[in-house]
This record gives C-alpha cells, structure tokens and sequence, in this order.
C-alpha cells in the first residue's frame, strides 16, 4: 500500500502556507509537484555531470551521454518498451504528437485519406491534425462521446474504414478522467490497417503501461505530469514505424553524415539511429535525467498502488461531493473507468469564482475548459472546475476542500 | 507618479466561454488596493472579508481578500485599464 503521509515528506513545496493556509494542491492533472530526489538529481547533473551528450571524448560529456542514454532505457522498461529505440525525448505531449502529426503525417496522408480524432481530446491531438488537413487536404472524422463523457465505441466503429490512416485518442480523458480502452481501439485500428497514436498524458503518471499488451503504435506523455521536470516528454513509436519515418527537425545531433557533393553542390545527409533521428539539437539533459528519477520514483512505490490510491482517494471525493446540494459533478462516477479526475460546478457561480475562493483558503484547483472545448460543447457547459489527485493528496485534503465547497454557497 | 501598473501583478483573461477578466493585485499591496477599491465602488454584499461583490459604473466584480479580482462583461482593455485607475488612483 502507499502512505501518502510518508510520500509528502519527499515533496518540499508541500510545507507551504498559502494565504496562511496550508497548501493542498489538487491541480495534478495540470502538473504534479516534484519530490526532492528528482530536485537533487537536477541539481547533481549540473554540479558534477553538466556536459553536452554524444560525440566528445573527454569525461564529462561521456557522463552527461551515459545518463541521457539511461533516462531513455529507464522510460523504454517503464511502459514496457523493446529499448531506447522507441524512446524519443521531446519537450512533451504536445511536441510529441506534433511529431507524428509532421514526421509520419505529412508524408503519409494525402486528401483520400482520412484521420479519426475523439471528440474527448485535449486541443493538443486536435489542433495538429486540423492544421496539418489545410495542407494534405486530408478528412478528420470526430468520434463521438456519450452523454456521460465516455467513448462511443459502435459509432467509432462505424466511422472506421479502410480511408481511415491513423486513430488518435487520448487513453484518460483530462476533463473527466475517463479511461479508455485503448487496447480495443488499436484493435479495431490495425484491423483497418490504420495506426493508433494514444495522448498518454493522463494515464502514464497514473496507470501501469503495457505498451505491447495495448498494442498502440504511438504513445504520447508528459514527464512534468509525473513528477518530473517541465520541458521533457515522450514519444514511445514502434521501431519499423519510426525507422520509415522522415525526421521531424533538422539539425545537428540527429544527422550521421552531412557531406558537401561537388558535382550537385548540395549537401547529402544520412540520419542518425533511432532514437537520436528525431532528437535535434542540443537536447534538455538535465530533463532526461529528471525524468529518469521521477520514473525510479513510481516505480518505487508500485504504479498499481499508485492507481488504487487515486482511485479510493477519487471514490472518497465523489461521494463528499455528491452529498452536496449545490455540486454538480461531470463524467462518470464508477472510479474502475476512471482516474482522480473530478469535474464539476458549484450551481450560480462560474468556475472561476470556485478556483478564487477555494485559493483563499490554500486550496489550488483548475478552472476553465481545461483545453477540451469541444467536450464542453458536449456537456454545454460554459467552462468547469476541476479538482486532479496524485500520490500526495489524503482523506484530510479532501474533507477539508469539502468544508469549503460548504463554505461557497453562502456566496 | 503612482499609476495601476504600480497595483496590479497580473491580468489573466480567464479560459471559458464567460471571458471573464482576473486582476490580480501585486502581493505587498493588496491591503492598501482592497481599502481603495472598498471606497469607491459599491459593495452589494461581502462575506467577512473574503469576498466583496461590487459594482463600478456598472461593472460588477468579485474582489477576493486574497488580492485578485474578477470581472465581468468587461469590453476591452482600455474599459478594465479605466475601470482600475478610477478605482485605484
């Protein structure tokens, strides 16, 4: 079992005052905070490793390489990855799928094909895909979402076809903290011969990830969502895809060779392996290795622990909160198809009121569209609150936001 | 010369269909922006001293003694930048 009581002596920010109220921060779904192993190993690298990575002999930069490296390999075993191959630091979820969107996309998608985007997706695996169909000329169909925010699977289904190049889903939604089930959707997609990219920026920081048993040929994550630093995520893309893909940025790092042709005058360039193919320029090192101590982190504690944690912890909130008068709550309630994720409003007042008061007294949640627009188009709502849980947060956070959700309907 | 920049930390537009407008107020002078906000705009209720809804030519607002506020169907920037030097100045 975890002991979050234990956990929270590990996160420094955690000791905070806010307004002379003790910090309880539920906006995990945003960022998570950081433990103080993940702060040192930071500060470590760039007191005694700081180098630039690869191609320097001297005993610094073959650290600085050796950590990098390992970050990746600590990632590829985290989600069950065959290596680092598959791993590929980026600056996050949104880099990421903006990858494929222009690495794979743009060169495989022409205006006969069609995409499928769920209307549940955070703008980041919208926006890509509707910026990338002005240029391909390409169709996105929008898979639809039932009244209780979940996946309409039969629709999905019926809107597949042999046209359809690429199913694009986020595993949990980060509106509602609905779950997924992504294994099904790859699927469906193989079937059709399409590939699956799944926005993971919900469920890696919060589930244990078996990317071969899910079968997806892309996954998209965060690290600054999962106790790392902000500035490094990942793209997990299988090996035989990434190998035929063209790189994403050019630059050095993710060449072999550049070599100057008399006779053309051109430059011909061979890329580097994978994973450095799609790793330009001098990359966020000292992320990588934040990354890596905030995976060993997890790992620690278990993620399965780490899930029923969020999950009772999320069970407990719902039922607070539903005993409330003025509350309503979004999305479903059954915490096994979900994640600590808690949208709801407070009747008469805007979100945003919510966030104010609940920050007046130390409590730090989100309000807005939470970048989900479209889904709250769906719930016509005109924007929501959202309350996030992570490994840190106890019972005693949660009943004291429920004595000040009491304390909101006098206004 | 004292002028609103020298009052406000930080103009959020808020995320949602409502666009509502958050000021909020630098930390060290949030007691002195509340006392100056209290006397001139009207206060239609409070709660102790977490929350005052008021209004300002016709603008309502929530002033939070947190320092921040929050206001409503503002029009545009040279509106809400009018709105706090009455108010502030």
């Amino acid at each position: 079992m975890l002991d979050p009581y234990k956990i929270r002596e590990d996160f420094p920010i955690l000791k905070r005052k806010i307004n002379d109220y003790p910090l309880i921060y539920f906006d995990n779904a945003a960022t998570s905070q950081k433990p103080k192993q993940v702060i040192e190993a930071i500060k470590n690298f760039y007191e005694n490793h700081n180098a630039n990575v690869h191609r320097a002999v001297h005993t610094l930069s073959q650290e600085a390489s050796e950590l990098y490296e390992n970050a990746h390999e600590e990632i590829a075993k985290f989600i069950s990855a065959n290596g680092m191959e598959e791993i590929i630091f980026v600056r996050g979820t949104t880099e990421a799928i903006n990858l494929v969107a222009y690495a794979w996309g743009l060169h495989n998608l022409t205006k006969d094909d069609e995409v499928i985007v769920s209307l549940m997706e955070h703008h980041s695996n919208i926006v890509p895909w509707e910026i990338l169909s002005k240029i391909n000329g390409f169709k996105i169909k929008y898979a639809e979402v039932n009244d209780d925010g979940t996946l309409n699977y039969e629709k999905l289904e019926s809107i597949i076809s042999k046209k359809t190049k690429i199913v694009c889903i986020s595993h949990v939604s980060n509106f509602s903290g609905v779950i997924n089930d992504v294994k099904k959707l790859a699927k469906i997609a193989h079937e059709n011969n399409a590939l699956t990219l799944i926005d993971g920026a919900q469920s890696v920081p919060h589930l244990s990830i078996n990317i071969k048993d899910l079968d997806a040929d892309f996954l998209a994550f965060s690290g600054h969502k999962m106790l790392g630093p902000t500035g490094i995520g990942v793209l997990y893309g299988k090996q035989e895809i990434l190998k035929d893909m063209e790189p994403f940025q050019g630059g050095g790092e993710m060449i072999r060779e550049v070599s100057f042709n008399q006779a053309t005058k051109r430059c011909s360039i061979t890329w580097n392996d994978l994973p450095w193919k799609f790793e330009a320029g001098t990359p966020n090192i000292s992320g990588g290795v934040g990354l890596m101590e905030a995976v060993k982190y997890l790992k620690k504690i278990g993620m399965e622990n780490v899930k029923t944690h969020e999950c009772q912890l999320t069970e407990y909130a719902l039922r607070r909160m539903q005993e409330q008068r003025n509350i309503a709550i979004y999305g479903p309630k059954d915490v096994s198809a979900k994640c600590g994720i808690i949208p709801f409003n407070v009747k008469g007042l805007s979100s945003h009121d919510v966030a104010l008061f609940l920050d007046n007294y130390g409590i730090m949640i989100r309000s807005g569209y939470h970048c989900t627009q479209p889904l709250h188009q769906i719930f016509k709502l005109t924007s929501s609150a959202r309350a996030s849980f992570y490994i840190y947060n106890t019972r005693e956070e949660v009943d004291r936001f429920i004595e000040v959700l009491k304390e909101i309907e006098q206004v | 010369m004292v002028n609103v920049e020298d009052y406000v930390a930080r103009i959020e537009g808020t995320c949602g269909e409502e666009k509502d407008v958050i000021v909020i107020f630098k930390y060290d002078k949030k007691d002195e922006v509340i006392a100056r906000i209290l006397k001139k705009a009207k206060t239609k209720r409070s709660i102790s001293t977490i929350i005052f809804e008021l209004t300002y030519d016709d603008v309502s607002f929530r002033l939070y003694g947190t320092g921040k506020a929050i206001f409503r169907s503002i029009k545009d920037k040279d509106e809400l930048q009018r709105i706090l030097s009455d108010l502030l100045l």
